[in-house]
């Protein structure tokens, strides 16, 4: 790293270090034990149900690539994945269900475009008087006059557009959606994703790494809260299916058929994005942004702009996350904003990520699919143990067992999940495919 | 009148009710940022863990309460606030410290917190089921109403006994916390370890000792938290997630590591947000005849719906995290 981008012989490629082939027999065996472990829930669960849980499984591969390079790449947290999924899953919604012709052969589109435009035009001039002081106008005074008409503008355009989505409620249901392919709206969810991640990581990446992981737990559960309670725009608690896919769907194929398909598309994605990610990580920018991350004091030295680089990792891992949420999404072809969970689309990723090695782009695939597995396994295998430990109980003790014991069966989960990560955390802090960092001997 | 009834009831006496409760949290969260120098996103279960002691205390002795004369979860308060300061330092020798002993960068910490936080609730969970119960298992919830002084006002002021012990429980607390900090030896001695911890251990501070009084008391007052938010309210085993970010927002906002400031800024984002969910037509409405004709006030003035309550503390996040990162009272950590 001693040499600058200016200087450097065009001839000359750095090198890391002589790279030492070894056999990998630790990535063997665990992607050994996996397809065994495949092969097994093929043989237990049957065909159709076993390929669900694999593409599942693949678009939770991305959102995992996506924490990882914020993660392992960067040293980011960011634990609000929920809401970027959300986001994504929302996009393709909005971009793939049919034209709703309730609401775009009335007035009411040409209501709710005014409505923007007012709050398009209450924004410009708010920031107009906010610069004010330029004028001579002192800045006490001018601070007043922006809060006072920023409240008082935010008012009247919100009350303005209440109205319309209400009546948007009543008359339309919802606005429906473009009737485009869902890729655009996986395309367009990353993104929104990526705005978000922007907006977030532009003012926290400067501070303390904590203050980005309290703001993007935020952002989740606001992102969550709009889509539930924006009824007009979502359906809301309603939720609307089908949303259909890119490929024939299940009607046409059949279950096992329909998600082969769908699972080699999201294969072919994953494979793309592990390329590009591996180039990346092996090119210069990949060597600098670890550089950062070992030593942000000495990288800062060697002149690298230490908060533009973190934010292009982060935007880059939203966006990727906005992809996986979308393509995930599709392929539930529900879109229920009360289904986005933190445990199920936040903390599942983050022992993803941490199990399978944070920073090793080939560990957390393998750590996306083993937890995903594990994961949903766990729901009869609770329950099993559950009602195992009722029996029990009632046998011995003639112990008289609440009635709802399934639902807290399957909040036991929540322990599970707890535990590995705070056992991975202390026992295998690398987990269990280490990011290989190459050393100068 | 009756709108200012209206309007103290739903703003003055709500706000301070969950300013309060943001304080007593906050103040936690930010002694915890203080001398351990990471954000503990558990803080929020252990609150939820307290009022779980108590309900659990209140259905084994249902009728403790009523020979003294106080509701009996207000009498287990003391006895779970000592069970939760015991889980808080049980959680930092089990998790934290090994971490903390292998030199790991705080926001693994943070991480590992995030893997408390759901063990606690999972546990919780198990134990309590998911549905909201009541901490007033025998007791009843006495509501005071009073008439305000003026003529013609119909609507009283209203307010719960809950409420009423909440206001002295926390002033109690705040009290006690602050002559703790400036008066005794192991307050100034927590003090010192928060400026600079080098120094206080160069000094024969013992460390080791400020770690765990700061979880004894972080735990107790999370409990209080905890105990009387649930006695307002119901007993909710997800409560934790809506307090998260009210309470660290109170807490950077008032200066991490500044616990005066996190009282501040607990009352801060406890106001702004009932004042952001209030509907300010109820009090402009009197005057409607003085306003000009083309002026008609929707029915609903409120910023935010109480549904989107949660981006006001977000908001006000953003908003400091922007402006004053070292928070109002300029706190340590940043």
């Amino acid at each position: 790293m001693s040499h600058s981008a200016k200087t450097r012989n065009p001839a000359y490629t750095p090198q890391d270090a002589t790279p030492t082939r070894r056999f990998p027999l630790r990535e063997l065996f665990l992607f050994g034990v996996l397809l065994a472990a495949i092969l097994a829930v093929y043989a237990l669960m049957g065909a159709a149900y076993s390929t669900r849980m694999l593409v599942e499984a693949a678009c939770y591969a991305i959102l995992a690539l996506g924490l990882t390079i914020q993660w392992g790449y960067a040293g980011q947290f960011n634990a609000g994945v929920m809401g970027f999924v959300a986001l994504g899953g929302f996009c393709a919604m909005l971009f793939s269900v049919p034209v709703n012709e309730a609401f775009w052969g009335t007035a009411l589109p040409g209501e709710l475009g005014r409505v923007l435009l007012y709050g398009v035009a209450a924004i410009l001039l708010i920031v107009a008087v906010s610069k004010l002081d330029r004028l001579g106008m002192p800045k006490p005074l001018r601070t007043l006059i922006v809060v006072v008409l920023g409240l008082v503008l935010y008012l009247a355009v919100i009350s303005q557009l209440r109205e319309v989505t209400d009546a948007i409620e009543s008359q339309a249901g919802f606005v429906g959606g473009l009737g485009l392919p869902p890729w655009t709206g996986w395309i367009v969810g990353g993104a929104l994703a990526g705005g978000v991640g922007y907006f977030i990581g532009h003012i926290c990446l400067g501070l303390r790494s904590d203050y980005l992981a309290i703001a993007t737990l935020g952002i989740a559960e606001i992102i969550k809260a709009f889509l539930k309670n924006s009824d007009w725009l979502t359906r809301g608690t309603a939720t609307v299916s089908p949303l259909p896919w890119p490929t024939p769907g299940p009607a046409e194929l059949g279950f096992t058929l329909s998600r082969a398909i769908y699972l080699s598309f999201t294969a072919v994605i994953i494979a793309v994005i592990f390329f590009l990610l591996n180039r990346a990580y092996n090119a210069p920018w990949g060597r600098m942004i670890r550089a950062i991350r070992d030593n942000e004091v000495s990288a800062a030295a060697m002149g690298k702009d230490i908060n533009k680089r973190r934010l292009e990792i982060f935007v880059l891992g939203c966006i990727l996350m906005g992809l996986g949420g979308g393509i995930l999404g599709t392929f539930n072809s529900l879109f229920d904003p009360q289904g986005y969970l933190p445990l199920n689309h936040t903390f599942l990723v983050l022992v993803m990520v941490i199990l399978g090695g944070p920073g090793n782009n080939l560990g957390t695939i393998f750590g996306a699919v083993a937890v995903y597995i594990i994961w949903i396994m766990s729901e009869p295998l609770a329950l099993f143990l559950m009602q195992l430990a009722v029996a029990f109980g009632e046998g011995t003790f003639g112990w008289d067992a609440p009635s709802n014991m399934d639902s807290r069966a399957l909040q036991a989960r929540v322990l599970v999940i707890g535990l590995l990560i705070t056992m991975v955390l202390r026992f295998a802090p690398k987990g269990l495919l280490p990011e290989k960092v190459k050393s100068h001997s | 009148m009756n709108e200012l009834a209206f309007f103290i009831n739903n703003v003055v006496i709500s706000g301070s009710v969950s300013g309060s409760i943001y304080a007593i949290g906050a103040i936690g969260v930010t002694l915890i940022f203080s001398i351990m120098r990471f954000a503990h996103f558990a803080h929020a279960d252990m609150m939820t863990f307290g009022a779980f002691m108590v309900l659990l205390l209140t259905t084994l002795f249902p009728a403790a309460g009523a020979s003294l004369g106080v509701p009996t979860g207000v009498l287990m308060l003391p006895l779970a606030m000592l069970l939760t300061a015991v889980l808080a330092v049980g959680i930092d020798k089990t998790f934290y410290k090994p971490l903390r002993a292998h030199g790991v960068k705080p926001i693994v910490l943070v991480i590992g917190s995030l893997g408390v936080t759901l063990i606690l609730q999972g546990l919780i969970r198990l134990f309590s089921g998911t549905g909201g119960q009541s901490l007033y298992v025998d007791d009843r919830k006495e509501i005071f109403r009073l008439a305000l002084p003026f003529e013609g006002a119909r609507a009283p002021i209203v307010i719960t006994e809950p409420q009423i012990y909440l206001f002295v429980i926390t002033i109690i607390a705040v009290v006690a916390l602050h002559l703790f900090l400036n008066r005794s030896r192991l307050g100034k001695a927590m003090r010192a370890m928060s400026d600079n911890p080098e120094l206080a251990q160069a000094s024969g501070i013992n460390t080791n000792t400020i770690v765990a009084v700061t979880w004894m008391i972080a735990g107790a007052l999370a409990a209080i938290a905890g105990t009387l938010l649930s006695l307002d309210v119901t007993f909710k085993p997800d409560l934790s997630f809506f307090l998260l970010l009210p309470i660290f927002a109170a807490a950077i906002v008032g200066g991490v590591g500044h616990p005066y400031g996190a009282i501040a800024g607990g009352f801060v984002v406890g106001f702004a947000e009932t004042l952001a969910v209030f509907n300010w037509n109820v009090l402009l409405r009197p005057f409607q005849e003085s306003f000009p004709a083309w002026l008609e006030l929707p029915s609903n003035l409120a910023f935010v719906g109480t549904e989107y309550k949660i981006v006001v503390p977000f908001f006000i996040l953003i908003a400091i995290l922007v402006w004053r990162p070292t928070g109002l009272f300029k706190g340590k950590v940043i």
